[in-house]
């Protein structure tokens, strides 16, 4: 973790959030060092996405902290978190169909118009977005709603980009594109989160690898460390990476 | 489908070959199937006047009902007070409308829609303030809980009617129409009135500019991105409690200018004038869909239309004509004609 | 015993206790503890509303359902009695109970598709459809004059057994003639006493708690095997089988029905209002709400008249105080209610108990 530089962007100290009665995230830790892509693992139900929400405000955290870029963002507000720099791409993706997808980007874009040299980038491995550009976005497949999601949250710079599971059900040739997507955004100087469940897609990507259990950090390491550790791997995940799809 | 027409008002790309976008027009054509149903049962210049009246009394109606089924879809609050705006807006005018009253007695268009349009301007500030507060002291409180907002909305009303029979007194205050807008114009053997035709061309207004700043604004893409998401509309960075203050106030507003054309329409006006309206605007809202403003404006045109012919057709049917319209449209459609797509 | 009357649904609270027993106290001897008609009447009002209101908390404080349908059931059954015995020359116990026979199917009948409807449709919509639904029903009733006396109402004359004139003894019972309005009030009284019993029973029986559970959580309900839809339709029907009973009651009573004292708003919104103030959810919420409602309505209104006298150098103030303006005071304390008596008078009793 401490090979890339500098301050971490995101640091999680022992976040516990409640919902209802449930106490889903029990003590987590994390730390994201700022520029490359770190990686939340593990299985159904262990918090991760919990764990992104809460970074975002959605849902409040019952005690801990959370410090982005040096600001302790724990206790504000959804739209504040997303105005220090955060930008989210949930599961459901939470396009809005009955924008057009140039009406999805144009909202995102806070700032005023879109960049045209941006939005040509994004297109750029994106290609459906410019066929579909005037079509209400609920009439796209799964993976084209998938990657005005992900345009959505990059046709500005950010500096952190928190994605949850972009690759769920998605056809092999679109996670290509996604990998592509994400491999460019990376020389960018934005940093990511990424919740996955599929270990082939992160394995080369990520930088830094969080494994998550029972709503806690049980892991935390080199992404290349655990690649090269079957040991590790089959301890943490319960079964060889390799087949995990 | 949409907080606006189905029509998305965008152009489709060059190649042919791509999806067409979904246009949902049965609903549309309800209205011109109602009004060409008739057609042979009366004779032309009768079938115009009550076309006329139709749409006229649609138009007020669904100036009422816009704002309650928008604030409906963004924030899914059902506002069961909204009757009140209504009736406040009416009252407010006459602070307006009784000092200046010489001015409506004149023949001069100009002066009487002056005198009017001033009387709308503060009957809208008024209920825009009144919603404003409404909003951030009451109903912030219980948002989610439908129960407790039926509630509390319903005792707003009450208190509110209340009020304004204790500001302005029980008695029902008459408010005649100025002397330029009584009486008709006749086209042929036709007798349009002349309020009707100007309450049809303001609805006409009112609908437009609420098409065109939901389709063209960036508040207008807000609202329509608030009513499918309001959670993703926040992690986009907007503040849409602010949305929500603002949309709740020009709802209130659209019901107090709403209220000042019913108080003319029927030229009286009286504290319960609200809750009377309420049921036509919940059959509106209900028939339409909550949250769809296209749906709103359908349903207020075919219950008037409706309203207005079974009044001169089948005069004993028409006290059951909006319970049978407002079945027979969720047989066919149980969400209303627009559904949202939270449903 | 008393526990098995009470279906085990005790006030359990020591200040409710009592206050239940006054109000039962007061309404059993209500014909000899006041002389007048007024008072009498007022207590027959207070029997009614009791079941009215614990009919309607029913739907709402036990299962959750908003309606504004219940006061057309209220009124079918004060109208079926009413137009029954007016259409007659001869007022027979035959023609009154064909009558409620009637009104008691059109009430089952109307419930039952009511009921049905709430399948397709969302909580919200509901309530806005039994509202237009009942509104319209006003309308009609108002309109069909011949029928139902329209606006106005009809006036009509009861069996002997129930008629002012008829006196059963001689002598009179503890200054009270035993006439026909007695025999009417402990008719009235007894059958309120009767209904609320069974209600009570109802909620807590299983089918209450099933109901109790499809409001807290009904896809949870649906989940552990419940057909939920089958117990909202059986709620519905029973909640306005009572109201349309409550109705007839009434109208047996006041030998007249009319849209205003029947079909209107004004009722529904009374109704809401004893059943959010007293208690969602308590049924003896009904009874303390409506007990104190009617009283207010009757006596506080002289009150607030003499107030507003006294006060006419300030005119907005007694313009508010005046008695007309009952309604926006009772407002005022249903706002406040919902939000700080959210359980009612009889939740604050109970809690202090704890």
């Amino acid at each position: 973790m401490s090979e890339l530089t500098g301050e971490p962007i995101l640091t999680l100290s022992g976040v516990h959030t409640h919902i209802g009665q449930y106490h889903i995230l029990q003590g987590v830790d994390l730390v994201v060092p700022r520029g490359g892509l770190a990686v939340l693992l593990g299985r159904n139900g262990a918090g991760k996405t919990t764990t992104l929400r809460t970074i975002m405000g959605l849902w409040k955290a019952s005690s801990g902290s959370i410090v982005f870029d040096g600001r302790d963002i724990t206790k504000l507000a959804t739209p504040d978190i997303a105005r220090a720099g955060i930008a989210y791409v949930p599961e459901s993706m939470a396009v809005f169909s009955e924008l057009t997808v140039r009406e999805n980007l144009y909202l995102a874009a806070r700032n005023g118009p879109l960049d045209e040299a941006r939005v040509d980038w994004i297109c750029g491995f994106f290609p459906a977005l410019k066929k579909f550009w005037h079509y209400p976005a609920g009439n796209l497949s799964g993976g084209q709603k998938q990657m005005v999601a992900i345009a959505r949250a990059i046709v500005e710079p950010r500096k952190l980009l928190l994605v949850d599971e972009p690759t769920k059900g998605l056809a092999p040739a679109i996670v290509q594109s996604l990998m592509m997507a994400f491999r460019e955004l990376k020389d960018t100087n934005t940093t990511i989160l990424l919740v996955e469940q599929n270990f082939n897609f992160v394995k080369t990507l990520g930088d830094t690898v969080g494994v998550m259990d029972d709503g806690r950090v049980a892991h935390a390491g080199l992404m290349h460390d655990l690649v090269g550790d079957d040991a590790l791997q089959q301890r943490l995940l319960g079964l060889s990476l390799d087949s995990h799809q | 489908m949409s907080a606006t027409l189905p029509i998305s008002g965008s152009k489709p790309q060059a190649d042919a070959a791509l999806p067409a976008a979904k246009r949902d027009l049965a609903p549309l054509l309800l209205v011109p199937a109602l009004a060409l149903a008739v057609l042979p049962f009366v004779s032309l210049p009768t079938w115009v006047t009550l076309t006329v009246a139709g749409l006229a009394m649609g138009m007020m109606i669904f100036i009422m009902a816009s704002g309650l089924t928008l604030v409906f879809g963004l924030m899914s609050v059902l506002n069961f007070g909204h009757g009140a705006f209504v009736s406040v807006g009416a009252f407010s005018a006459t602070l307006v409308l009784l000092p200046m009253r010489n001015w409506l007695e004149t023949d001069s268009l100009a002066a009487n829609l002056g005198v009017l349009g001033l009387a709308v301007l503060v009957a809208m500030l008024v209920t825009a303030l009144i919603g404003w507060a409404f909003e951030r002291i009451v109903i912030m409180s219980v948002y989610g809980q439908h129960l407790k907002q039926i509630l509390i909305t319903m005792g707003g009303m009450i208190v509110s009617e209340q009020l304004i029979n204790v500001i302005w007194g029980a008695e029902q205050i008459p408010l005649p129409l100025p002397s330029s807008l009584r009486g008709a114009i006749f086209i042929g053997e036709a007798a349009i009135e002349k309020y009707r035709l100007l309450a049809v061309v303001v609805g006409l207004i009112v609908f437009a500019a609420m098409f065109l700043t939901l389709n063209r604004t960036k508040i207008g893409l807000l609202i329509r991105a608030g009513v499918e998401n309001g959670e993703m509309v926040e992690a986009m960075g907007y503040r849409i409690r602010r949305l929500f203050v603002g949309v709740f106030a020009a709802g209130s507003a659209l019901a107090g200018l709403g209220g000042v054309m019913w108080g003319l329409y029927k030229e009286t006006l009286v504290a319960s004038m609200g809750s009377e309206v309420m049921i036509m605007v919940f059959i509106v809202v209900i028939i339409g869909g909550l949250g769809s403003v296209g749906g709103c404006f359908i349903g207020a045109l075919l219950m008037a239309l409706l309203h207005n012919y079974a009044g001169f057709l089948a005069p004993k049917l028409n006290l059951v004509s909006n319970i049978v319209l407002m079945i027979a449209i969720l047989l066919w459609r149980p969400a209303g004609l627009y559904s949202k797509s939270r449903g | 015993m008393l526990i098995k009357l009470l279906s085990g649904d005790l006030p359990r609270s020591r200040a409710l206790t009592v206050l239940l027993l006054v109000v039962l106290l007061g309404l059993l001897l209500a014909p000899f503890l006041f002389a007048g008609a007024r008072p009498l009447n007022t207590a027959a009002t207070i029997c009614v509303y009791i079941v009215l209101v614990a009919s309607y908390d029913l739907l709402l404080g036990y299962t959750g359902i908003v309606s504004f349908a219940h006061t057309m059931f209220y009124g079918i059954g004060a109208y079926g009695i009413g137009i029954a015995l007016a259409s007659v020359e001869e007022p027979t116990w035959g023609i009154v109970f064909a009558g409620l026979g009637l009104a008691l199917l059109l009430t089952i009948a109307l419930a039952f598709v009511i009921g049905l409807f709430a399948l397709r449709v969302r909580a919200i919509f509901y309530a806005m459809i039994t509202l237009a639904v009942a509104s319209s029903f006003a309308v009609l009733a108002s309109q069909l004059s011949d029928f139902t006396g329209g606006e106005d109402g009809r006036t009509f004359s009861v069996p002997e057994l129930l008629s002012p004139g008829f006196t059963l003894m001689e002598n009179e019972v503890f200054g009270r003639a035993v006439d026909g309005k007695l025999i009417t009030y402990y008719i009235v009284f007894f059958g309120c006493l009767l209904l609320f019993l069974f209600l009570l029973r109802l909620v807590n029986s299983p089918f209450g708690r099933v109901l109790q559970a499809i409001r807290e959580n009904e896809f949870r309900a649906e989940a552990l095997g419940y057909r939920t839809v089958v117990y909202r339709i059986w709620a519905n029907v029973l909640a306005a089988v009572v109201a349309a009973l409550a109705g007839a009651l009434m109208a047996l009573w006041l030998r007249y029905v009319g849209p205003k004292t029947s079909l209107g708003f004004e009722v529904m919104t009374d109704i809401l209002l004893i059943v959010v103030i007293g208690g969602m959810g308590t049924m003896y919420g009904a009874v303390i709400g409506a007990a104190l409602f009617i009283l207010a309505q009757n006596y506080l209104k002289s009150l607030m008249g003499q107030a507003s006298e006294a006060l006419a150098d300030l005119p907005m103030l007694a313009a508010a105080l005046h008695p007309d303006r009952w309604m926006l005071w009772l407002g005022v304390l249903f706002i406040l209610s919902i939000y700080f008596f959210p359980i009612g008078i009889v939740g604050k009793l109970r809690f202090r108990r704890k």
